[in-house]
């Protein structure tokens, strides 16, 4: 039951809104291995049911049909309460919007997701402090959201993803609201991440500099799984999906 | 605490459930910080207080007035729309005003808690993607609508309070003082401490439910 290579499964998932009479088939059958420890960035204009499958692999929307495993358990099969343990303790969240609670401090953004964890006010804001120094704003632990920047604002929301020491990231287009540089700088905090701790990530981007830092890239179009590249092939893909965009 | 690795279903665990005075540092903090839209939901409760609490300290004060069988002070009595022979009796019109009043304040702190709530959709989204459950969600906005209810308690007593007092010395002078029904004005007070808690505690329960239903997906709705 259990795969050790592969810490995410999708197979054959479907997703199909249906607005009034119309249906929107937003994932037809995507079937993905993710392994333990790669940096996995899903490709695809907009529209074409990235977010659809970030839902569903996080378990905040269930897929029409087939199946996502995570460590080897169907999550279908998690009561309501074992999948919140799951998306504290497993998964780390990064949102294009950054999503920090606009009325606590950075340091309390954090430590709440600590707080969920179980872990005492106290020992939650040590720990908060420590993820918050680590990704480079211990001068910044009492400022609000609205005081810092938006690529400090999204420090804060890494430190956040981070301070639960989960096994996997999942970040929704983590640059979309971030100027290129900062874009840039952010691309590489997630990738040291992977580094030092061997955090499994996937971010959704339309971002050709995400490409670097990944070792697996998928391209989906219209809710399909059009290709995936592992890194060797990455460099001589970009020339053909750059000169795609671009044209 | 480390995270274990589950290698059956069942012994993924639970998700902890936050006790409830963590919940409360959580929501004083939240409460503290955003004290103008907390101010704004708690205007209904100071204002229906306040009256309850004029109301019935002004009635503690004539009763006391009449009850002095003093000939100078029926003379005030009667020149400030007093009958001094039924003095001690609540009239139905009052009744009827603090009744609707208090209703009044009911309906405006559930929706200004609606209103909230609605505001902090993507907030409560967030939460659950953090792993927050349906019960923590209840118990922050249950206890911020109450310390909303039990702040704007508090003002209301001491609004109603002042302005029952200064009125009836502008009225009467200082035999205010000399017979204010001290016994009686607790009494009231307490009656009006315990209708405002009440009133918010009540108020709150239905959007603290409406809020922990909110699905975790809520936080990827994109806003504007
Ligand atoms: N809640 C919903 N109800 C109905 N249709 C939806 C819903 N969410 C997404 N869709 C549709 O599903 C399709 C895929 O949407 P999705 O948000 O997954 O795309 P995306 O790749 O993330 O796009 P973007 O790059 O713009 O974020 C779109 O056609 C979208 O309109
Ligand atoms: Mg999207």
């Amino acid at each position: 039951m259990k795969d050790q290579k592969n810490i995410i499964q999708i197979r054959d998932v479907s997703k199909v809104y249906r607005r009034g009479v119309e249906e929107v088939h937003a994932l037809r059958s995507v079937t993905i291995d993710i392994e333990r420890g790669n940096y996995v960035s899903i490709m695809g204009p907009s529209g074409s049911g990235k977010s659809t499958l970030f839902n569903i692999i996080g378990g905040l929307d269930s897929p029409s049909s087939g199946e996502v495993f995570i460590d080897g358990f169907r999550l279908s099969d998690l009561s309501s309460r074992q999948l919140a343990w799951v998306r504290c303790r497993r998964i780390g969240f990064i949102f294009q919007s950054f999503n920090l609670i606009p009325s606590m401090t950075a340091l309390e953004n954090v430590a709440i997701a600590r707080i969920f964890a179980g872990f005492s006010p106290a020992q939650a804001r040590r720990d908060a402090g420590q993820t918050l120094e680590r990704v480079g704003l211990g001068h910044r632990l009492h400022h609000l959201p609205s005081q810092v920047s938006g690529g400090q604002q999204q420090r804060i929301a890494i430190a956040r993803a981070l301070v639960n020491q989960p096994s996997i990231i999942l970040a929704d287009e983590p640059t979309g609201n971030l100027d290129l540089h900062t874009g840039e700088e952010i691309i590489n905090l997630i990738g040291e991440m992977k580094a030092k701790f061997g955090i499994t990530i996937i971010t959704a981007t339309h971002d050709m500099k995400m490409l670097s830092a990944s070792d697996v890239v998928v391209w989906i179009k219209d809710g399909a799984v059009e290709k995936t590249a592992r890194k060797g092939e990455i460099n001589i893909e970009v020339g053909t999906i750059d000169g795609k965009t671009l044209a | 605490m480390e995270p274990t690795q589950p290698s059956a279903i069942h012994e993924i665990p639970n998700q902890y459930s936050i006790p409830w005075s963590v919940a409360f540092q959580v929501s004083w903090a939240g409460v503290r910080r955003r004290i103008f839209r907390s101010a704004i939901t708690m205007l209904g409760v100071v204002l229906a207080i306040a009256l309850l609490t004029y109301m019935f300290v002004t009635q503690n004060i004539t009763e006391s007035l009449v009850n002095t069988n003093d000939d100078a002070l029926f003379i005030l009595l009667q020149k400030a729309g007093v009958d001094p022979f039924s003095a001690n009796r609540v009239d139905s019109m009052t009744i009827l005003l603090i009744t609707l009043s208090l209703i009044t304040c009911l309906v405006g702190i559930i929706n200004a808690m609606l209103m909230s709530v609605t505001e902090r959709i993507k907030e409560i989204g967030t939460l659950k993607c953090l792993g927050a459950l349906d019960s923590f969600i209840v118990k922050s906005y249950f206890i911020e609508s109450s310390l909303q209810g039990f702040l704007g308690t508090l003002f209301g007593i001491a609004i109603g309070l002042l302005v029952a007092i200064l009125i009836a010395t502008t009225n009467y002078g200082r035999a205010v003082f000399t017979f204010f029904p001290g016994l009686a004005a607790v009494k009231s007070i307490l009656i009006a401490a315990v209708t405002g808690l009440l009133i918010s505690i009540v108020a709150s329960i239905a959007p603290a439910y409406w809020a922990a239903k909110k699905e975790p997906v809520e936080a990827m709705r994109v806003e504007e």
